[in-house]
């Protein structure tokens, strides 16, 4: 009967989407309107839409698993993506991309920063960036989706996810942006919609706000040895300061805040389809909320399914689970929560995959035919317009589903490594290559052409590298170092033959290893700025009237004379 | 123990993140008619131009 009703809400929901994704076809006549909306786009859109697209299926799954093994400590991941990932990031970012995308007429990031450093290159070089490596990235939230779906409705992984990316290529190459908003925002409101019931349902079962956390603190002599070693102290208790549990839980919550959110082309885009700085700011309480209720939630549902658990199986969740931390989640909600919700849950998170999927098909679509081969080579324009843009659309969906399918059937579980680190690979490179450059185009008007060139151009090349090479867990994963080298990394050439779970212990025990844990992050993101500091220092500088352009006073400037 | 959490800085964690949406949710009441017609009219005729351009491209 369950089945039954879910394959028939899939079914009205998929029409649904099918429907917005035609709305927005039919509201897209020009090229503004298909990458920008018109610039028109209601605010409430605009902020589902960035949402959703920010919260993907992994982030509710995955880190409220986390949270079930953790403990609530992972909350300040939620504060700090309420913080910096909406409050700061509209309020600073957005206002100012808003204006500056305006008045350069830019229509896409690679664009803006192109037309903000005068530089087709900075496009062409951003777009390429864009296009090699998002597919990754959108391949690893495809396949969870797929696998997701397919054991949702009994059908079998691949025909899930054809059936799938066959429904997210019509919306998106049909429909533009306008399509990849207006579903956004009916897949944000079923999230939203799914998880405040979560979490309403979950106090209630468990006895109320406080009781419920009182209960969680209780179980802190539930903790297994092995965890409490570690630090875990309990899961309404931070993990001992310094312990190997404390360095996990802290990078986990800064490599999942992930500075490369701020400088994403996927999310960038989002404020230049308003239509002003009004509308952003009318977007910052819906944002600030979702989030409260997508991480939010899940951390505190994750950490909280201990007691369910306990009371209920003896065990707690991370044992019940089977040491699945993905799995805990849905188990929760199967053992607990009534059918109907189910089936809210499973479209919820059916919503979660699609948005973000829908706008990395967009922006890597945008990046190969309107920013490479329209802008950047100057080809195309006179075929018309959208055509490039659409193939390029068309392009970046076949490679990221032909990754998603054959990775894993050629190389098995190498393949499946390789496409799990997708999503950290893309978040690394963005926040090395075009942070300090977009930081630059916003505020500076002392960053030269040649430095926004030369800090993109030493970000991307030093992140790549350390990925390759350095970093142990992609190192491992993309398998150069070990064939050019013989071994998983450089940085750990001493300790070959241990173990990837034992790496941090050996790491605690000798720290002769630190450069195989240090993130790519933290070499390519100083280095770009530098770069790009030192080499604006030294070339020439824009004219006044470009500034005046980008900056305002342009207008004044003409009167004046 | 606040809110039933062992440690004051989880106690703390949670109230921060509530406190952060509603200061969301203040900034966008406070801003809510603020900065509406900023775009200086020359670049929007500009972008309007650009388009028109566009269309008949198509």
């Amino acid at each position: 009967m369950d089945s039954m009703w879910m394959t028939l809400c899939v079914i009205i929901y998929l029409f649904v989407v099918g429907y917005l994704g035609y709305r927005g076809y039919r509201g897209t006549h020009t090229a503004t309107d298909y990458l920008v909306g018109g610039r028109k786009i209601h605010p409430y859109v605009m902020a589902m839409s960035y949402g959703a697209t920010f919260i993907s299926t992994s982030a509710i799954v995955g880190f409220g698993g986390a949270a079930g093994v953790f403990g609530m400590g992972l909350l300040w991941l939620t504060f700090l993506n309420i913080f910096a990932g909406i409050f700061l990031a509209f309020v600073f970012f957005g206002g100012r991309t808003h204006v500056m995308g305006l008045r350069l007429d830019a229509h896409t990031f690679p664009e803006l920063l192109g037309r903000r450093f005068q530089s087709r290159f900075v496009q062409g070089g951003a777009a390429l960036l864009v296009f090699i490596f998002m597919p990754l990235y959108t391949s690893a939230v495809l396949i969870g989706a797929a696998k997701y779906l397919g054991e949702q409705l009994a059908i079998p992984y691949e025909a899930a996810l054809f059936v799938f990316s066959i429904i997210i290529a019509l919306y998106v190459i049909m429909g533009g942006i306008k399509g990849v908003m207006y579903t956004d925002a009916l897949q944000g409101t079923i999230m939203l919609a799914g998880m405040t019931a979560l979490i309403l349902l979950t106090y209630s079962k468990l006895g109320g706000v406080v009781p419920a956390h009182q209960a969680l603190t209780d179980l802190a002599s539930q903790v297994p040895e092995k965890l409490a070693k570690g630090g875990h102290l309990g899961w309404t208790s931070m993990p001992k300061l310094g312990s190997p549990l404390w360095w996990t839980l802290v990078s986990t919550i800064v490599m999942g805040v992930g500075i490369g959110v701020l400088a994403q082309p996927q999310l960038a885009v989002r404020y230049m389809t308003v239509k002003s700085r009004r509308e952003i700011n009318r977007a910052v309480p819906i944002g600030g909320i979702f989030i409260l209720m997508m991480t939010g939630v899940a951390f505190v549902v994750g950490a909280l399914t201990n007691v369910y658990f306990f009371n209920n199986t003896g065990k707690i969740s991370i044992a019940a689970a089977g040491g699945d931390v993905e799995a805990i989640i849905p188990m929760f909600v199967k053992a607990s929560m009534p059918g109907w919700f189910s089936v809210l849950f499973m479209l919820a998170l059916l919503s979660a995959a699609m948005s973000t999927i829908s706008s990395q098909f967009h922006a890597m679509g945008t990046s190969l035919g309107r920013d490479l081969v329209e802008q950047s080579l100057r080809k195309g324009r006179a075929s018309g317009g959208l055509l490039a843009t659409r193939v390029g659309i068309l392009i970046g969906i076949v490679v990221s589903v032909y990754l998603g399918y054959e990775l894993e059937k050629q190389f098995g579980k190498t393949g499946t490594e390789i496409v799990a680190r997708g999503t950290a690979i893309f978040f690394g490179l963005c926040a090395c290559a075009f942070l300090p450059m977009y930081i630059g185009a916003l505020w500076s008007r002392a960053i030269t052409k040649a430095g926004a060139i030369a800090g993109m151009l030493s970000g991307a090349f030093a992140s790549v590298f350390w990925m390759l090479f350095v970093h142990e867990k992609e190192s491992t994963a993309l398998l150069l170092c070990k064939k050019l080298f013989g071994v998983r990394s450089l940085g750990i050439r001493m300790v070959e033959g241990t173990e990837p779970g034992q790496m941090v212990e050996q790491f605690i025990r000798h720290g002769k290893f630190i450069w195989a844990f240090v993130d790519p992050l933290i070499i390519g993101l100083p280095l770009a700025v530098i770069v790009t500091i030192v080499v604006s220092m030294l070339s020439r500088k824009f004219s006044e009237d470009h500034l005046r352009r980008c900056f305002g006073g342009l207008a004044k400037a003409k009167q004046a004379s | 123990m606040l809110l039933g959490f062992e440690d004051p800085w989880v106690s703390l964690v949670y109230i921060l993140c509530i406190l952060s949406s509603l200061l969301c949710v203040v900034w966008g009441a406070f801003k809510w008619n603020a900065e509406a017609t900023e775009e200086p009219e020359e670049e929007v005729r500009h972008w309007a131009e650009e388009e028109d351009k566009v269309e008949e491209e198509l």
